[in-house]
């Protein structure tokens, strides 16, 4: 369970790679918000046999990451952590629709394995967006700008609140886990009932954190609602990075470029 | 002027399972004074002070801040008056980041947004984490972290602080720094605490609880030398004035 640190280690390391400082990192997040919530949709937009017409999408991530510096590794890594789902989604189609589509030479590629292969695009793309967005801003960034656009607010201060409290409950439980692995001498692995006790304890342990934090926050004037101060821009740069994306986004889902340069490639050929 | 002055009659308070939090407690602090509530665990130092700010209220007897009576009613002027910084930080600290935790409190007074920064930053100059104004709390030391549990509580500019341990869990040096900044504050202090060197250093005034009641009340320097007494409170001598 040593994992639990090490992964939300890593949750914290996208802050820190917000903290950078290219000209992608200062643009409000409000437009990068907006920006990547336009390319999610567009993407989700298409119908499910499409692969092709997805492809060119893929300018979006790369041009960031290259402009902005992220380790693209690291991005990568985080994809493949959370990539079970999407397989786990998409992994029966294969065996649902088979009904043959495209042929390659002479082997008949069937329906649900182009789907499934759509759905692995599509998760590709909108997480890989996801994540550019969080390190290219900071999850605290995004939350406040999601409240600047409207989200109720009770929204936003739970997961703000969320994030703020995750790390502490990780650290908990990994210093429980520890204390047990310490006094669990030929038994490596939890037995249920000592992992139900080990949640137990976590959840008593957090509602009394919980009520200690509403007391402090009772403490200094709280009285439901959450006010933070958050300076914000909107300059030409913000609007041009939106519109000229949106306006990308709406483009290449209308037109099948790669289809397009295909058939172009192969009149040349001819 | 009356209103740093807290007066505590005869307070009593009894938790909901039975165990008896306060039985009896009486003391009256003036203007300026600094004083440490000693005493062993679960001698109700923790439930005093949760009673000054307004977190419980007593059964019986009433509890006086300023020119207040402690109720329900008057619980928001209280909660102006006395700064409550509680003895874990990350309890304590719950905003995204240290400037937003700052200016919390100011913001939930009602001031406009430039003064709320205002207060925040010159709260933070003063405890010296300035520097720190963007950085989530989770990354912070434990000493920053306690630098900034104060600040939050300093920007609302109260005329009462009230401390919960506020030297555990830190190493020697941010112990001595912390109590160096407390030193410059010219608030009336109550400070709970197992250090009784500390105490030492920053109270003039003890009170000693024992089991819900004060079993003495007086100099801090002549009630750290009666050894009945300390032992009687499962305290023991300051390290300083014990004799190697």
């Amino acid at each position: 369970m040593n994992n639990i640190g090490k992964n939300s280690f890593d949750i914290g390391y996208m802050d820190t790679l917000a903290l950078g400082d290219s000209s992608l990192h200062r643009l409000d997040p409000r437009a990068k918000l907006i920006t990547t919530l336009v390319f999610i949709v567009t993407v989700l937009s298409f119908g499910k046999h499409t692969v092709s017409a997805m492809l060119p999408f893929f300018i979006y991530p790369i041009v960031l990451i290259s402009l902005s510096g992220l380790p693209s590794r690291y991005l990568m890594k985080k994809l493949l952590i959370v990539s079970p789902f999407a397989v786990l989604v998409g992994i029966f189609n294969p065996f649902i629709d088979r009904e043959i589509i495209y042929y390659i030479g002479s082997i008949g590629i069937s329906g649900g394995w182009v789907s499934f292969l759509s759905i692995l695009l599509r998760f590709v793309l909108t997480v890989t967006a996801a994540l550019i967005l969080l390190s290219l801003t900071g999850f605290n960034a995004v939350c406040a700008s999601l409240m600047k656009l409207g989200l109720p607010r009770p929204f936003v201060v739970q997961l703000l609140f969320f994030y703020r409290y995750i790390f502490v409950l990780t650290d908990e439980a990994e210093r429980m886990e520890r204390a047990r692995s310490l006094r669990a001498f030929n038994s490596e692995a939890m037995n249920i009932k000592i992992f139900v006790s080990l949640i137990g304890h976590l959840l008593l342990r957090t509602i009394d954190r919980a009520e200690r934090i509403y007391l402090a926050m009772c403490c200094r004037g709280f009285d439901g609602r959450i006010r933070m101060i958050r300076k914000m821009k909107r300059s030409y740069k913000e609007l041009f990075f939106v519109i000229g994306w949106s306006l990308l986004f709406i483009f290449l889902r209308n037109y099948n470029i790669t289809l397009k340069l295909g058939q172009a490639f192969t009149g040349v050929i001819k | 002027m009356s209103h740093h002055i807290i007066e505590a009659n005869d307070l009593h308070f009894t938790y909901p399972d039975g165990t008896v939090g306060l039985d009896g407690i009486s003391f009256r602090i003036s203007h300026g004074e600094s004083v440490a509530v000693v005493g062993e665990n679960g001698s109700g130092k923790s439930t005093l002070l949760l009673h000054l700010s307004g977190c419980l209220f007593a059964s019986k007897g009433r509890l006086r801040i300023g020119d207040t009576y402690l109720e329900q009613k008057t619980l928001n002027i209280v909660r102006r008056t006395v700064g409550m910084v509680f003895q874990n930080p990350d309890d304590q600290l719950f905003m995204p980041t240290v400037f937003d935790d700052v200016a919390f409190g100011p913001l939930n007074l009602g001031l406009t947004y430039l003064e709320a920064e205002r207060k925040a930053m010159d709260a933070l100059k003063t405890v010296g984490a300035e520097h720190l104004r963007n950085r989530p709390p989770y990354k912070l030391s434990q000493g920053e972290k306690r630098a900034v549990s104060i600040a939050t509580v300093l920007s609302m500019s109260p005329d009462i602080l009230v401390m919960d341990e506020p030297t555990s869990s830190l190493d020697p040096k941010s112990r001595r720094k912390l109590i160096e900044l407390l030193k410059t504050f010219r608030h009336s202090k109550i400070i709970a605490t197992h250090d009784l060197d500390m105490a030492m250093d920053l109270c003039e005034r003890t009170i000693v609880l024992h089991q819900g009641k004060v079993t003495a009340d007086g100099e801090t320097l002549k009630l750290f030398q009666d050894e009945g007494l300390l032992n009687r409170s499962s305290l023991e001598k300051p390290l300083r004035t014990q004799q190697c």
